[in-house]
């Protein structure tokens, strides 16, 4: 529930340390996994797309492709990336499809006309994305599906991304593409009047997992996949294939603008670094420029402010700090309060305390944040930033006391760490 | 494809139902009158429930039958009423429901 636009407490919770998104790559490096990765990716959700325009059915549509997929991530790290990936996953598909849908003989006919490359080779994956994250389905089966077939992840990868047994993952995509079907989702992007709430959808998703991806991630923990990778390169396909919706490129810009502060993100010895803390000179400056710039030109052009667009913002004051005194604090106090306007969340309150402590004071801060017990009592990141207002107000017997409450509500190993390490030292 | 809408009330609906002047129930009433017009090309179908409490229960999973007085389920939420009707996705049918002037829950379940 802790949003990324997250703020010097919620630092606790950093970027991901992850590579940035190279994009091709037909040889196989020392980073085969990833370049593997991203080669899929490109072309799964495509053939899906396809599939599925052609088959009119979905779940059959999307076996194939996850049957294609599976072969090409067996053979591809012996053989080598074949020089056009996308026909390789077509003709596998295609055979797969007259081997296993032989009975269905209609399908059959339709799969013998599959040509790649296609004569009308328009880019379906928008209808693709809307129906993978059609709020009639659940939030976890959104996620899995998404990943699963515009990303093109296999099953076992995204178990292992979200630490899942594969077992739940398989039964959650069973029963997701099972109500795509038999509830009649609809294969199309949503009417006008509909595309706000099933916008929000889609944005909600590729947030959760960023987040996941984001606040999961440490140095150590080896990852099958790169979750933040997928939200980031899931928000540009979505920002070339909506380019009217600013919200979503100002999702793009909150992503980018937290990994550009990935390299300052650990220290050395892979422990969590509180934004306060970075070594600023390590962010990645070009990358935070270039999101800046993006989000002024939605926010520019649209003139619509959303809760992406004013996280970003936040993201963006801090990005482009000198220093943690440096940070305009009063500007991230306007941002919090009109994000507080359009979205009220007591997290967000929790992360507006730590602006209002830099403009108005520790007292300040810590009586709105006393005010936020009854929702945020259960809540590690609430007694953290207690604990560290208490500090500053010079009450350290009951900081240490929030942040012993704090570890024992933390399941994240890097932020378990440093409240450890708080814990030894004051 | 054929769905059909389950209208369910809340305990709070009927209170405020019972609450309202004469004037107010009949314009609640021409009110969901007008939604079955304006629907009827897709409407096949629909049917108004009587109140819960006069429902009786057959169990028959028993050595022997069982009847009870009331729904098969006690809750706060009961089923009021249905409406079948034949459309091209679920997306349409959410539109379809989303326009009902009446209690606040409707389930869209896919029928055959």
């Amino acid at each position: 529930m802790t949003g990324p636009a997250d703020q010097p407490a919620a630092e606790l919770a950093g970027g991901s340390p992850g590579e940035r998104p190279g994009r091709t790559g037909a040889s196989l490096g020392g980073d085969s996994g990833g370049v593997l990765a991203r080669v899929v990716r490109e072309h799964a959700g495509r053939l899906a797309a396809s599939l599925i325009s052609l088959l009119g059915d979905f779940s059959a549509a999307e076996d194939l492709v996850q049957d294609a997929v599976e072969i090409a991530l067996r053979r591809w790290p012996v053989e080598g990336i074949p020089e056009r990936p996308q026909a390789w996953l077509y003709m596998v598909a295609r055979r797969r499809g007259l081997d296993v849908l032989r009975r269905e003989s209609n399908y059959r006919a339709k799969l013998a006309q599959l040509r790649w490359p296609e004569p009308q080779a328009a880019d379906d994956r928008l209808r693709l994305i809307f129906t993978c994250c059609h709020p009639a389905l659940a939030p976890a089966a959104r996620i899995a599906l998404t990943l699963r077939v515009v990303c093109g992840l296999s099953t076992a990868q995204i178990a292992a991304a979200f630490v899942v047994p594969e077992a739940t993952v398989a039964q959650r995509i069973t029963r997701a593409k099972k109500k795509i079907g038999q509830a009649g989702i609809p294969y199309r992007v949503p009417a006008a009047e509909e595309l706000p709430e099933r916008l929000a959808s889609v944005l909600a998703v590729i947030y959760l997992l960023f987040n996941e991806g984001y606040l999961s991630s440490t140095p150590e923990r080896a990852r099958a996949r790169d979750l933040v990778d997928d939200a980031e390169w899931l928000a540009a396909l979505l920002a070339g294939l909506a380019p009217g919706e600013p919200e979503v490129g100002g999702l793009l810009a909150l992503i980018r603008l937290h990994r550009a502060r990935d390299a300052a993100r650990f220290d050395e010895h892979g422990r969590l670094v509180l934004l306060a803390d970075q070594d600023r000179s390590r962010w990645d400056h070009h990358a935070i420029e270039e999101a800046t710039a993006l989000l002024t030109g939605v926010a520019r052009a649209h003139r619509r402010p959303g809760p992406y667009q004013l996280q970003a913002a936040i993201a963006a004051c801090h990005a482009e700090a000198r220093s943690f005194e440096d940070t305009d604090w009063a500007q991230i106090l306007v941002l919090y309060d009109m994000l507080l306007h359009l979205a009220p969340s007591p997290v967000t309150r929790l992360h507006r305390a730590i602006a209002l402590c830099r403009v108005h004071g520790a007292a300040a801060a810590l009586a709105e944040v006393d005010a936020l017990e009854p929702d945020l009592v259960s809540y590690g990141l609430w007694h953290a930033t207690r604990a560290e207002l208490l500090r500053e107000l010079g009450e350290a017997e009951q900081a240490r006391a929030c942040d012993e409450r704090a570890l024992d509500l933390t399941a994240n190993p890097a932020q378990q760490a440093l409240l450890a390490e708080r814990l030894t030292w004051t | 494809m054929k769905y059909v809408l389950m209208f369910i009330e809340t305990e709070q609906f009927s209170r405020q139902l019972e609450a309202m002047g004469e004037l107010e129930q009949r314009q609640a009433y021409e009110a969901v009158g007008q939604w079955f017009a304006d629907n009827a090309e897709v409407i096949t179908h629909h049917t108004h429930l009587g109140p819960a409490h006069t429902a009786t229960t057959l169990r028959l999973d028993g050595a022997s039958p069982v009847v009870t007085d009331g729904p098969y389920m006690e809750g706060k939420e009961v089923v009021s009423g249905f409406a079948e009707v034949e459309v091209a996705d679920l997306d349409e049918a959410l539109k379809l429901a989303r326009s009902w002037p009446a209690c606040p829950i409707v389930e869209i379940r896919p029928a055959s």
